[in-house]
């Protein structure tokens, strides 16, 4: 029984680390997007990989077939979506003009390829409404107004409740 | 390819432009220490969970064996008159 634990355990070891080896760089970037940090100090993107990793860990032999990479995507997303909302918005990174909910989107749909479908069922929001998030976002990187980032640029009044309180 | 399918892969190109950003070192270890924990504490938890129901269970058997409440109780009633 010991042994059997103690050669589980290995494997589970030597699976993890070829997949951080792997997956971390990308996991990382994703990460610092969602933050919108720069990508040379990203000290909250860090923590956030860090803990998703960890709870990827922990549920590594119960993954049965469930790619760990989606998995570590989904709490990383979870997780950042649970608490962007108390916590200050990075100031120099690439998105870091956006609101949470539009990060959220752009960095699902477009930088990880997620499908339209999936990506509303993560966030718990209509298709429609994460296709608007999706183009508001792409328009805001693609013309960013000038001056300093306001909090929500470009926003019609009413969607800013609900942008911040996701 | 629509004008806004050309907009999303401006966008894309923008958002891989940086490159994987550089892994700390300590990631790996930093995160088997947190799941290794995470892990412990789930099995304290079952085990404290299944003891309180072994618990449970035992403290039951005792009761129902003292008491017996399947056993009818001794009627305290008057029975009724019948024949008088």
């Amino acid at each position: 029984m010991r042994e059997r634990q103690a050669a589980q355990q290995a494997r589970r070891a030597r699976e993890f680390q070829s997949f951080v080896a792997g997956a971390a760089g990308r996991l990382l970037h994703a990460a610092t997007l969602l933050t919108g940090e720069r990508s040379d100090a990203n000290p909250r993107a860090r923590a956030l990989l860090t803990a998703a990793l960890a709870a990827t860990y922990a549920s590594w032999d119960k993954l049965r077939g469930e790619d760990p990479y989606d998995r570590t995507r989904t709490v990383l997303v979870v997780r950042f979506a649970r608490g962007a909302w108390r916590r200050p918005r990075g100031r120099a990174g690439l998105l870091a003009r956006l609101s949470p909910q539009e990060r959220l989107v752009l960095v699902l749909r477009l930088y990880e390829g997620v499908a339209e479908e999936q990506t509303a069922a993560l966030l718990g929001l209509p298709v429609e409404r994460v296709r608007v998030l999706c183009a508001r976002a792409v328009a805001s990187v693609l013309h960013p107004p000038r001056g300093p980032a306001p909090a929500a640029p470009g926003m019609p009044p009413g969607t800013l409740g609900k942008a911040a309180s996701s | 390819m629509s004008q806004q399918e050309r907009r999303e892969a401006v966008v894309r190109g923008m958002l891989d432009a940086e490159g994987p950003a550089s892994v700390p070192p300590d990631l790996h270890g930093e995160a088997v220490r947190r799941g290794t924990r995470m892990l412990r504490r789930r099995t304290v938890l079952r085990r404290v969970l299944w003891l309180l129901l072994l618990a449970a269970a035992v403290a039951f058997t005792i009761w129902a064996a003292e008491t017996q409440p399947w056993v009818e109780p001794p009627s305290s009633r008057t029975p009724p008159l019948t024949s008088w």
